[in-house]
């Protein structure tokens, strides 16, 4: 799950540097987790803020930058999957990341505003904005692939 | 409605990629590597294929803490080290190389003592006594209950050595199978006394 929010928020190799930054951090943290928290949640807040050090850490060999870049360069392959892959990579940084946090990650969207700031209301429709997104860019390149 | 609008966009977000199972183990892998450089692998553990099946190995940077045979239940005994020793506990077989190694010797014959770093600190008091007694008995030998007793200090307390034997944190390296009652009988193991005859088979060959 957490390898799955890393991928559509950071995609490729990055994603994989903030999965094992998360578990790491995780690990740490854990004993000082209180019994009843919800940890899947807890794990998605964790992978949120070592996703943005990870996409900093990549832009400062670039120009510094303080958030996620603005869309992620689509995925190599060409295929159905990675279509769709492609195509939450080229949604705008926060309706990926409400996406991610909310539908992948399972993140309430109160929780989700609460970790991308803005309203419950705002995060809810950054979600459903990209998701109407998806739906349209993906169903036009499964039209390109039978056409 | 908006409920309706959450099963569509999760189907359709089902189609992204699945985290391959290699993906899965060589993130595992790198995490292991990274919590062991910074001092937070509290527990590595691994599984070993053995003639009595799959044991659970696991160590602290202190020693081996567990030996877990299947029937006693692995994901049992791991939660049973996250509440006792610590959650910090990852799959990590780097860790159990040597353990592993004498392991595999012993059930090849070809070892009759584990020359390895312990961790107790799942025993304590008078379990633990006895359990630092039970290598005194050689490989090929047996003891019986008020022995072992006689011989932890309370030759009284045949019953506790029965106890401290079935609570074994470390079945085969630390030799509760040599453990018999008087008259010979094999009674109750940790790892069932199919395995526990097993054991004393391989030692008097």
């Amino acid at each position: 799950m957490v390898l799955r929010v890393c991928r559509a928020v950071l995609g490729g190799a990055d994603a994989e540097d903030a999965w094992s930054e998360t578990f790491l951090a995780a690990l740490k943290a854990y004993p000082e987790l209180p019994d009843d928290a919800n940890v899947e949640a807890w794990l998605v807040t964790v992978a949120h803020r070592k996703a943005i050090d990870v996409a900093r850490a990549a832009a400062r060999r670039a120009v510094p930058v303080g958030e996620l870049p603005e869309s992620l360069s689509a995925p190599g392959a060409d295929g159905r999957d990675l279509d769709l892959a492609a195509a939450v990579a080229g949604l705008p940084r926060r309706q990926r990341q409400a996406v991610a946090y909310h539908y992948l990650g399972g993140l309430p969207y109160q929780e989700v505003a609460d970790v991308i700031g803005g309203t419950a209301e705002a995060a809810r429709r950054a979600a459903a904005d990209g998701i109407a997104k998806l739906r349209k860019t993906y169903k036009e390149t499964i039209d390109d692939h039978k056409s | 409605m908006i409920t309706n609008h959450e099963t569509e966009a999760r189907e359709l977000l089902e189609v992204l990629p699945a985290v391959t199972e290699a993906e899965l183990l060589a993130l595992r892998d790198r995490l292991a590597d990274s919590a062991a450089a910074q001092g937070v692998l509290d527990v590595a553990y691994r599984t070993l294929d053995t003639p009595v099946g799959s044991l659970l190995l696991a160590a602290t940077e202190k020693g081996l803490v567990r030996v877990a045979y299947q029937v006693q239940g692995h994901e049992r005994a791991l939660y049973s080290l996250a509440a006792l020793v610590s959650p910090r506990i990852l799959h990590a077989p780097a860790r159990l190389d040597a353990v592993s190694r004498e392991i595999d010797e012993y059930f090849a014959g070809r070892r009759r003592t584990f020359d390895l770093p312990l961790d107790f600190s799942l025993s304590h008091g008078f379990r633990r006594a006895v359990l630092s007694h039970l290598p005194d008995i050689g490989y090929g030998h047996t003891a019986s209950y008020a022995a072992v007793a006689a011989a932890a200090g309370r030759p009284r307390a045949f019953r506790a050595v029965g106890t401290a034997c079935a609570t074994n944190p470390l079945p085969v390296v630390v030799p509760c199978h040599r453990v018999i009652r008087s008259d010979g009988s094999l009674s109750g193991y940790a790892g069932g006394p199919a395995a526990k005859r097993a054991l004393l088979t391989l030692e008097a060959a």
